[in-house]
């Protein structure tokens, strides 16, 4: 019988901050599409006797963003220099934290198919990104614009056991940072990249196989192709009694393979000390509690609120509770109506629908929460079938007009008078003499012939449960 | 505890110097020399004994987020011996 | 008339009674670099016509009775490790020989405002690395007192300037013993200053730890005049705390009190000269006349400090240097190769001197995996025995007198050959240096050969004030500091 192996994954997040100057100097910490070298000084360029002066929000949203992942921020905290050539690196070191990171020992809980999951981390830890380099065909151009640029990284434990959950875990991070307001975290702007530990370990076994690193995945799909391939990978090579070589490996995103990074000359020696040009951080509990008082509460927390408060369904309590402003919007709608399943379908499969169609987000659209509470009260109240109730919402998405006036607008209150329709029901039964017959035999399928004449008559404002029941009523005393 | 000159041609490298077989000729004794001076701390009993890293005793040194540098690119640029491409520094190609 | 013993206190009143003009002044300083420079090579750039249109600026406003200060039309040299915004700054290093740094250094910026007229880049060490600057890139400077021999290092450049009448004052920067050794070789007074109480931004680092911006000149009065000046928190520099400034001049000059001078036993060793021995010793008789109490002490670490400065300096001067990769500044290699790390290694190697591929190396192996705890982390472990040694003094006396170096100015080439042997004249000035307590450097006599003998003060942090006024009243007894150099004369 063939082996079987588990997977073992351990993510490396790096998550740019959104701060308004970069970590260490005064320039402007936004970069994106700006001239190349124009965002920089000599402080983030590397220039002789240029002194790094730490940015204080930085440390502050380093804390907030350890918090939301339920970290100990230990009382101090300190940055040391990392040591390596590469021309994007301005100062010949990068400046990190090594063992004494601003957060510690965290945790987030993912959902994988309804069942909840646990994943530790390590370490939050801040550092100062390099610059960018870009491959011309006289060789390679540097640009120091995001040199400087407050990064976090955040370390998971190898809690993680699969693609999915490793796609779940590094999707709530994003989110967390998001709500928390430290970082935009867009994957398309390079504000996110993971770099992949990964082992396998045959089903039972205790001892961790040799860990791969994959470095370079900037993006969600990056990531899952990666871990994809590695297991394929080192399955195989397993399976043919290969040995795992402990490497890094660099993905290519465009070929979906891992590759070999050449194999450098010289192990890495980044000889590590304390930063001797910035004195430590000392956080008192004072100063992390004022800091966590400021954090929303955040999308599982969210989540699990919704479903247990207004009992709808668990997608769509996920997808509320993902997007900060849509959650918003949601709360508010939840303020006007107690219509919560209907409400919930209108904003999630219509509204949502409507503003994907147009590349737009829930703060584009002209519609209040208060009107869309309003549409699903309308049809909680019999006023609207939900088939009118689709016609008033284009409407509503184009105008912002309220519900209630493009139905007056429009002519559209559905019938429900109970004499009414009673006229226009029996008008039925004479039309249609053999299709009467068959209900009055006990033959229920040929009641729809019958609605569908009332809705004709009625062009459609006619309360179709309200028609079967009258004809019912008409035909079996 | 002393230098061999395997080591001194890895922290040479480490330190991206190439030293000419005169200068490794030359380095090694001294550096052995310097490295065994060195090691008359290890006489000594420093167990609980805390480091010293700074001097100061400064701690959270910081300040406000607020966007001030000084805009002199251009000239920080024209300090490189490199050729400029598009505003950016043409360097040997990473790749190569 | 001849200015090259002028004070800045001396100049600044006879500037202000309109007896000399700025652009007297700094013309004389001028002519006196082009006389004495090609023998001594204290000057890597002389900054000419610059120098003479701030003197003509600084003309003005003493004719319109409106000088922003002691320091107004003053000339002064500036080690060639401070950033002046378009001027040339080397490090006296080929590694940045065409560096022209578009921004300026702090304390640059607070000589400009207050009208100092900068009239040379002065000589030293490359990037500060020595004892003698003889590791400069640009040649050794030499001592005005006997051109055979150094002038010290690693301000060697500021001191002899100073000495050879090219300039009223100096800026340099001490590590180990950089201002105050070459002071004491070139018969000038020189201060060491609390680490953090001035910015060491813009100024090109050696060992962040311990790197410290002090003034030379030819009193300690003078050299309260420029701390006052260039003194202070740098919101630039994480690491001067904000610790009251003292009107240093005023201070200065009060009376002195009755000062209990420790003497510490390791400082007196087999090492020094009995020439120096004898200066040192009748120099502590002076302020013992003046009601000082004299008090024998043990610093028993002291053996120690230049074990640890060897290790933590050149630890942090090779993570320091690893910016100077030939890419941002710097001339590059001659050649530039196709590969990229073939680069680095050719922009190195050409750019860095024997001392400085030294230090970088032993610094990269004390830093490396393996060695960290033997080297690094022991030598801080030691710093902090070596800091608890001067606390414990400190506890019973006001100040320590000491020499500044076991020996006076040494024959050029005599050490250049054995590392070791350079290291080890930094032997009294390193331990102050790793407690990051101020020292000043004060002439106390002369050898049978004329050469300047140099006695250290050394006081707790952020009391430079006290050893101003030790200088002082030293100075005030004495006259050793107005001795001038033969070159001068």
């Amino acid at each position: 019988m063939p082996t079987t192996y588990e997977t073992i994954i351990g993510l490396e997040i790096h998550v740019q901050m959104n701060t308004k100057t970069k970590l260490f100097c005064t320039c402007d910490n936004d970069s994106f599409n700006k001239e190349p070298n124009t965002n920089v000084c000599e402080v983030c360029m590397g220039f002789p006797g240029t002194l790094p002066v730490t940015n204080k929000e930085a440390i502050e949203k380093g804390i907030i963003s350890g918090l939301a992942l339920n970290c100990t921020i230990p009382s101090t905290c300190k940055f040391d220099r990392k040591h390596y050539f590469y021309p994007d690196l301005p100062k010949g070191f990068q400046i990190t934290q090594y063992d004494e990171p601003i957060a510690i020992n965290g945790h987030i809980e993912i959902t994988i198919d309804s069942k909840k999951k646990i994943i530790g981390i390590e370490r939050l830890h801040l550092e100062d990104d390099a610059g960018k380099l870009i491959h011309a065909n006289s060789g390679t151009l540097v640009d120091y614009n995001r040199s400087g640029t407050p990064l976090m990284e955040i370390v998971s434990k190898p809690d993680l056991r699969s693609k999915e959950e490793a796609s779940a875990y590094a999707r709530s991070v994003q989110q967390i940072m998001r709500f928390v307001g430290s970082s935009d975290a867009d994957m398309e702007k390079g504000m996110m990249r993971f770099d992949l530990n990964i082992s396998l370990r045959p089903v039972g076994s205790e001892k961790l196989g040799n860990k791969v690193e994959v470095k370079n995945l900037n993006s969600f799909r990056s990531l899952e192709k990666a871990i994809t391939f590695e297991i394929e990978r080192q399955t195989k090579m397993l399976e043919e009694n290969d040995t795992i070589k402990k490497e890094t490996r660099g993905w290519d995103a465009e070929k979906e393979i891992s590759e070999s990074q050449r194999s450098k000359e010289e192990a890495a020696d980044y000889r590590y000390f304390p930063e001797p040009d910035i004195p430590p951080i000392h956080i008192d509990s004072a100063w992390s509690e004022d800091l966590k008082n400021k954090i929303p509460e955040l999308p599982q927390a969210k989540q699990d609120r919704y479903r247990k408060v207004y009992a709808i369904d668990a997608d769509h309590a996920r997808i509320i509770s993902e997007e900060f402003d849509l959650a918003d919007f949601f709360e508010e709608m939840m303020d006007y109506t107690n219509a919560h399943f209907t409400a919930t379908n209108l904003l999630v499969t219509d509204l949502l629908g409507m503003l994907n169609k147009e590349h737009q987000s829930i703060t584009d659209t002209k519609i209040k929460p208060k009107q869309l509470a309003e549409l699903a009260n309308a049809i909680n109240d019999n006023v609207l079938s939900t088939k009118m109730a689709k016609e008033v919402l284009p409407v509503m998405f184009e105008t912002g007009k309220d519900p209630s006036t493009i139905i007056e607008e429009k002519g559209l209150k559905q019938v429900s008078d109970k004499h009414e329709l009673e006229q226009i029901c029996k008008k039925a039964i004479e039309a249609m003499p053999k299709a009467a017959e068959d209900i009055r035999n006990g033959n229920d399928k040929a009641i729809g012939a019958l609605v569908g004449f009332v809705m004709k008559e009625t062009k459609g404002q006619a309360n179709p449960g309200k028609v079967n029941q009258i004809l019912l009523s008409l035909l079996r005393h | 505890m002393s230098i061999s000159l395997e080591e001194v041609r890895h922290v040479a490298r480490l330190a991206r110097l190439k030293l000419t077989a005169d200068e490794e000729a030359r380095f090694a004794p001294q550096l052995a020399n310097i490295i065994d001076y060195l090691g008359m701390l290890q006489e000594l009993n420093t167990d609980n004994v805390p480091t010293t890293s700074q001097v100061t005793g400064l701690t959270n040194v910081t300040r406000a987020d607020i966007i001030s540098c000084a805009p002199r690119q251009d000239e920080l640029l024209a300090c490189s011996p490199l050729p400029k491409e598009d505003h950016q520094l043409l360097v040997p190609s990473v790749f190569s | 008339m001849s200015y090259t013993n002028l004070t800045i206190s001396t100049a600044h009143q006879m500037l202000s009674a309109g007896k000399i003009s700025p652009i007297d002044l700094t013309k004389h300083c001028l002519e006196q670099i082009e006389k004495t420079d090609p023998t001594i090579n204290a000057c890597i750039t002389v900054i000419k016509e610059q120098a003479i249109a701030h003197a003509e600026d600084a003309a003005k406003r003493y004719k319109n009775g409106e000088p922003r200060g002691i320091l107004d039309g003053i000339p002064l040299s500036i080690k060639d490790v401070f950033c002046i915004r378009n001027i040339r700054t080397t490090a006296a290093s080929h590694i940045l020989e065409n560096f022209v740094p578009p921004y300026d250094a702090t304390v640059i910026g607070k000589l400009k405002n207050a009208g100092a007229i900068f009239v040379s880049k002065t000589n030293t060490d490359e990037f500060t690395c020595g004892a003698s600057t003889e590791t400069s890139a640009f040649g050794v400077t030499k001592n005005p007192w006997n051109t055979e021999t150094v002038a010290g290092g690693s301000s060697g450049g500021s001191a002899a300037s100073i000495a050879s009448g090219q300039c009223l004052g100096s800026l340099g920067t001490d590590t180990g013993g950089s201002i105050r050794q070459p002071a004491a070789f070139c018969n000038v007074t020189g201060l060491k200053v609390t680490y953090g109480r001035v910015s060491r931004y813009g100024v090109i680092s050696m060992a962040s730890s311990l790197d410290t911006i002090g003034p030379l000149a030819r009193s300690a009065e003078d050299c309260a005049h420029l701390l006052e000046i260039i003194a202070g928190f740098d919101p630039n520099d994480s690491t001067t705390p904000q610790v009251p400034l003292k009107d240093y001049s005023m201070e200065a000059k009060k009376a002195l009190p009755k000062y209990r001078i420790g003497i510490p036993q390791e400082y007196f060793g087999d090492a020094l000269t009995e020439e120096t021995k004898i200066a040192v010793e009748s120099a502590a008789k002076v302020f013992e006349k003046m009601g000082c109490t004299l008090i024998p002490l043990s610093l028993p670490h002291t053996k120690y400090a230049v074990s640890v400065y060897y290790i933590l300096s050149p630890s942090e001067v090779s993570s320091n240097m690893s910016r100077y990769d030939g890419i941002r500044f710097g001339p590059g290699p001659k050649k530039i190769p196709d590969d990229l790390q073939e680069y680095f290694f050719a922009a190195r190697e050409e750019g860095f001197g024997d001392e400085m591929k030294r230090r970088i190396m032993i610094g990269t192996y004390a830093l490396s995996a393996g060695y960290y705890d033997a080297y690094y982390k022991k030598a801080q472990k030691v710093r902090t025995l070596i800091i608890r040694d001067f606390e414990e003094a400190f506890k019973n006396v006001d100040a320590l007198l000491t020499p500044v170096s076991p020996y006076p100015a040494f024959k050029i080439g005599d050490k250049s050959q054995d590392p070791l042997q350079m290291y080890l004249a930094d032997t009294l000035t390193i331990p102050s240096s790793l407690a990051g307590i101020p020292g000043i450097s004060l002439p106390c006599g002369f050898t049978s050969e004329h050469l300047p003998i140099g006695l250290q003060l050394l006081s707790p942090a952020f009391t430079e004030e006290r050893l101003l006024q030790l200088g002082f009243h030293y100075q005030t007894a004495t006259h050793h500091h107005l001795t001038c150099a033969p070159i001068t004369i």
